[in-house]
């Protein structure tokens, strides 16, 4: 009986916090949370012209405050997020956006890597190919080496005598 | 021939580092505007020394005109606004001043202070109109032909260098 009434106390004041909690939490940051969610959304991919590694969305220039503003209200008329970026554009160019587009002139620069990518295995497989097509002997020794006929296996005598082999 | 393949590999560095040597000597902060050949944004704004005007793009169409961004809390501008004042003094083309974020009492005072150059100043107190012309950094100059085109930004402080090699050769070939 004790065990019950101190259960339901401790439960009480548990449920008490955690309600405390939750009203802090609800606490609404913008008068239209689904609205600042979206705007948060679209600004989130552009950049901020004023300190260009931030985004609109994180900047605190008064630039990106503007422009969030701008959102904000061209949300509100109703657009949708593409007429929202289509306004950046207009004004500030592909450059806000951190994705650019695919057009003629941003060719290179989506499919550049892959080309590098490709252009890099190509020539490592004909290397390797022609190099699998040799004999084991058709390397050369050592320049400073392969002039004097015997100079490697002095060489390699010598390395030899200096280290001793498992053998 | 054959021998000459090592070559490629020295050739293909020599051209990447001629084209990130090109990127670093570029200005990112230098971003190119859509607006350029595009027709100026239409705006309608008070003046600043008289509130009750209002001032359309329309009203300035017709002739070759110099509109500049600036702000009295603009510390670049107050490095330009000599340049500014001798060529608005040459009577060359109207200059048009677009106060952006500023106050009245503070803008006015700016310009009593370091003379004004403008024909008239346009007062955009919330920077709406800036935005429309894709402002983000004050000083900022365009040059709009008589058909209200814009034909030429510059971002940044006008300079001599830019006003003799970029402003001026612009307005001799627009005839203003």
């Amino acid at each position: 009986m004790k065990i019950t009434a101190l259960r339901s106390v401790l439960g009480g004041c548990l449920l008490a916090m955690s309600l405390s909690l939750l009203a802090k939490e609800a606490a609404p940051e913008a008068a239209d949370p689904a609205l600042e969610a979206r705007m948060v959304k679209i600004t989130s991919e552009l950049r901020c012209l004023v300190c260009q590694n931030q985004t609109i969305a994180d900047s605190n220039a008064s630039l990106a405050v503007d422009l969030r503003r701008e959102a904000r209200a061209l949300i509100k008329q109703g657009k949708s997020d593409a007429e929202v970026v289509d306004y950046m554009t207009a004004r500030y160019g592909d450059f806000v956006l951190y994705r650019p587009p695919l057009r003629t002139t941003t060719l290179l620069l989506w499919f550049g890597p892959a080309l590098m990518l490709v252009g890099g295995a190509a020539v490592l497989v004909i290397v390797l190919r022609r190099r699998s097509r040799m004999a084991a002997d058709a390397f050369d020794a050592d320049d400073e080496l392969g002039d004097e006929p015997g100079a490697v296996d002095a060489a390699l005598a010598s390395a030899n005598a200096g280290t001793p082999g498992p053998a | 021939m054959k021998r000459l393949w090592f070559l490629i590999p020295l050739g293909a560095f020599l051209a990447l580092a001629i084209v990130l040597a090109v990127g670093l000597k570029r200005d990112p902060r230098e971003v190119p505007s859509p607006l350029i050949d595009k027709p100026a944004p239409k705006f309608a704004l008070a003046r600043l020394d008289d509130a009750a005007k209002t001032v359309r793009l329309d009203d300035l169409k017709g002739k070759v005109f110099i509109l500049n961004v600036w702000a009295s809390w603009c510390v670049a501008c107050r490095e330009e606004h000599p340049i500014l004042l001798d060529f608005a003094k040459k009577r060359v083309v109207p200059v048009y001043g677009l106060n952006y974020k500023d106050t009245r009492a503070d803008a006015s005072a700016w310009l009593a202070r370091f003379g004004n150059p403008y024909d008239a100043s346009f007062f955009d107190e919330d920077g709406r109109v800036g935005l429309d012309f894709g402002v983000y950094g004050v000083p900022e100059t365009f040059v709009v032909d008589g058909n209200g085109v814009i034909r030429m930004k510059h971002i940044g402080p006008i300079t001599p260098e830019v006003l003799t090699n970029k402003i001026e050769p612009l307005l001799k070939k627009l005839d203003a």
